[in-house]
């Protein structure tokens, strides 16, 4: 009797390693749960399921991001990956030192990657020269969005520099009207620094700044008016910002009460759910400077064993890169493609300008990785300099003092 | 056999809790302190570097104000929530029609969990939703109280709303405390023609020394490892300026990938709770050997 339910047993796990040879497989860890993130998965799962694959959902919601990471950290230090985790910037580098991630060249070089993918993007996505992950989109963070109705009634157009923001702001201020609309979160203080650290010290010393962490720059002059114009723009928001969430901001401008936002063009997503069109009630142009910050999301490919695993990695980031995905990814997230021939069509026209400018950004050596979205720096070190520019925007810091700090902390964080 | 069970099932019981907590408490503390010695960023390393995590920590502004904000947090709140707790206490001790209905009402904010309170309390006090919005709609136009938004006064905030949760259960427990005292020697004092706040402090007070070092335990307890609170409330805002060891350790193990210096930062939470503990639980075992 034992024995026949023995032989039962190890019959029923024939079948079931039989049933996981059928093809490619992979589990992917991610944390795009909400509305439409999660829409905008399923997309890919559909697709990969159509290609016979057996798709193993690991969503992990919270904290941005950080719940999905803690998760990540014991699945790896068991020895047991998933075979593709949503990663990004520097944090792909970081796993790749581990010696944890996979080398998928193959299937970069088959698709040819490197042609349709903008240089600087492409950087991410390999370690020490072979492809390691996959890039789904593009964010541009250095955006100011605008409440058209607002600039119309007090005769005000985008502003091209900050002087012209500044000058626009003291006039909507004496009108009643709140300036900008901010959300004092750390991480939006930081996106407001560095779209307007851009602006100020231009591509060359802001690549010096964030990226190269050069500490001459760092204190220079340059980076003093950058906190100084903060301080500026610390007067044009409303008293009420501390702890506000970035779409209550722009709901802010939505309905009037503030004319303009700094925000990446996640907030182009707010608007259109909305109902708000783009160029008739809400505008859209890049923060004043020359340049492009992106925030590219991306699939970072963990090393497994065996051969259904390793088919559907290579599956994965065919899929992703792939252009039917890149498109209705985005048009779901906001975002544009990273692949540059994407055909645009369906997109709205502040997303047109997005990937005119980063087109032009590419070539002009412009296109620069946003230090507030964790996509210049490593975790550390980002956040040193984020604690420098929260605590210069949340107090009576003056500049200098802020330069002094902002050294020190990045020294510090090493 | 059966003897041999007898003798030993005391120990046989205790054994898996005790390899648990062996385990699970000084293991873990023994693997942060050795951590705490590396470089580990991402993952954990165990190659020993020294105390450089230990440098970092204290040249870090952000370590510094989390360490200030409980010191001036963890004061308050203990202070504050131990003299409100004994003077409702000694209110309610006053052989009051309704005590059983108002100590339910000081008593309930403890069944609500910090992230609750700290919601509540962060739209109360909210300048633009809340109070102060309330009393300017009153026709007050220069009422104003915006601590919530003031980096110099949030930390003061989350002592508000602390108290609020806690001082209900303090008064419950010096309540108790009021009550075993010997009713014969109040008496005797009454009879005595001694007012009733010389009685109060000169024996009802001093007799309930044990009370306080309780109540003291658990406020301090309640302080250190506070980070719901200040989650819900502030998220450690403006900046960081109502940031808190935990909330700090927090953000450099989890959102950072800094957990050499997290661990680092957990040990010297660990070391203040220590300081307090350590001469609290010194003092009683002392007491039990002179019994």
């Amino acid at each position: 009797m034992k024995f026949h339910v023995l032989g039962a047993v190890s019959g029923l796990a024939l079948v079931a390693s039989g049933a996981a040879l059928a093809g490619p497989e992979a589990e992917v860890l991610h944390w795009w749960t909400s509305g439409g993130e999660a829409k905008s998965v399923a997309v890919l799962q559909e697709e990969f399921a159509a290609n016979g694959g057996t798709w193993t959902d690991m969503p992990v919601a919270g904290g941005g991001g950080d719940a999905a990471m803690t998760a990540l950290r014991a699945r790896v230090l068991s020895g047991n990956a998933p075979t593709a985790v949503q990663l990004k910037g520097p944090a792909i580098q970081e796993w790749y030192e581990e010696g944890v991630l996979a080398d998928i060249s193959a299937v970069a070089e088959a698709e040819g990657w490197a042609d349709v993918l903008p240089a600087s993007i492409a950087g991410h996505m390999k370690c020490e020269g072979t492809w390691c992950a996959a890039p789904v989109n593009v964010h541009r963070v250095d955006w100011i969005w605008a409440n058209a109705d607002v600039l119309e009634a007090n005769g005000i157009a985008m502003p091209s520099s900050w002087a012209e923001f500044n000058a626009a702001a003291e006039k909507l201020q004496a009108a009643g009207i709140i300036p900008l609309a901010h959300g004092g979160q750390a991480w939006q203080d930081a996106t407001v620094f560095e779209a307007v650290a851009l602006g100020i010290l231009g591509a060359d010393g802001f690549h010096k700044a964030f990226v190269e962490l050069d500490e001459a720059t760092l204190k220079s002059d340059g980076m003093k008016a950058v906190f100084d114009q903060m301080r500026t723009l610390r007067g044009f928001v409303d008293p009420n910002f501390p702890g506000r969430d970035w779409n209550l901001a722009t709901a802010m401008v939505m309905n009037g009460e503030a004319a303009f936002q700094i925000m990446g063009d996640w907030a182009k997503g707010e608007f259109l759910a909305a109902g708000k069109a783009p160029g008739e009630d809400f505008l859209c142009a890049s923060t004043p400077g020359d340049g492009f910050l992106y925030n590219v999301d991306s699939f970072a490919m963990f090393a497994v064993d065996g051969a259904e695993k390793e088919a559907g990695q290579q599956l994965l980031a065919k899929l992703i890169v792939g252009k039917n995905f890149q498109k209705v990814f985005n048009l779901n997230k906001g975002s544009i493609p990273a692949r540059v021939d994407v055909a645009l069509d369906e997109f709205d026209s502040c997303a047109h300008l997005s990937a005119s400018d980063m087109a032009a950004s590419s070539e002009g050596g412009s296109l620069l990785p946003s230090y507030a979205h964790g996509m210049a720096l490593r975790g550390a070190q980002a956040g040193a300099i984020t604690d420098v520019v929260t605590a210069h925007f949340n107090s009576d810091m003056s500049s200098e003092d802020a330069v002094q700090q902002l050294v020190t902390a990045v020294a510090n964080s090493m | 056999m059966t003897k041999w069970l007898e003798d030993h099932l005391p120990k046989l019981m205790l054994a898996p809790s005790f390899v648990a907590v062996l385990v699970f408490v000084y293991g873990f503390i023994a693997w942060t302190a050795w951590v705490s010695l590396t470089r580990s960023r991402l993952l954990p390393k165990y190659e020993i570097e020294g105390l450089i995590q230990y440098e970092r920590l204290f040249a870090s502004p952000r370590w510094d104000t989390a360490l200030n904000n409980l010191f001036i947090f963890g004061a308050l709140f203990i202070v504050i929530a131990m003299a409100l707790g004994l003077l409702m206490a000694i209110l309610l001790d006053q052989n009051i029609r309704t005590e059983g209905a108002i100590r339910t009402i000081y008593l309930y904010p403890m069944a609500l969990s910090m992230i609750v309170t700290g919601t509540a309390w962060k739209w109360i006090l909210n300048p633009g939703l809340g109070l102060e919005a309330m009393v300017k709609g009153w026709g007050f136009e220069r009422f104003s109280f915006d601590w919530l938004v003031d980096p110099d006064m949030a930390i003061y905030t989350v002592v508000i709303a602390a108290l609020w949760q806690s001082s209900g259960f303090v008064m419950a427990l010096f309540l108790a405390g009021l009550r075993s005292v010997d009713g014969e020697i109040i008496k005797a004092a009454q009879v005595d023609g001694i007012p009733t706040w010389r009685i109060y402090t000169a024996i009802i007070i001093p007799s309930m020394a044990p009370i306080f070092l309780s109540a003291f335990i658990v406020l301090a307890h309640l302080a250190i490892k506070s980070f719901d609170l200040v989650i819900a409330l502030t998220g450690g805002g403006p900046g960081f300026a109502t940031d808190l060891p935990a909330t700090y350790m927090y953000a450099m193990a989890f959102s950072r990938g800094d957990i050499g210096q997290a661990a680092s930062s957990a040990m010297v939470m660990m070391a203040v709770v220590f300081a307090i503990v350590v001469p609290y639980l010194y003092s009683e075992l002392r007491a039990q050997k002179d019994d």
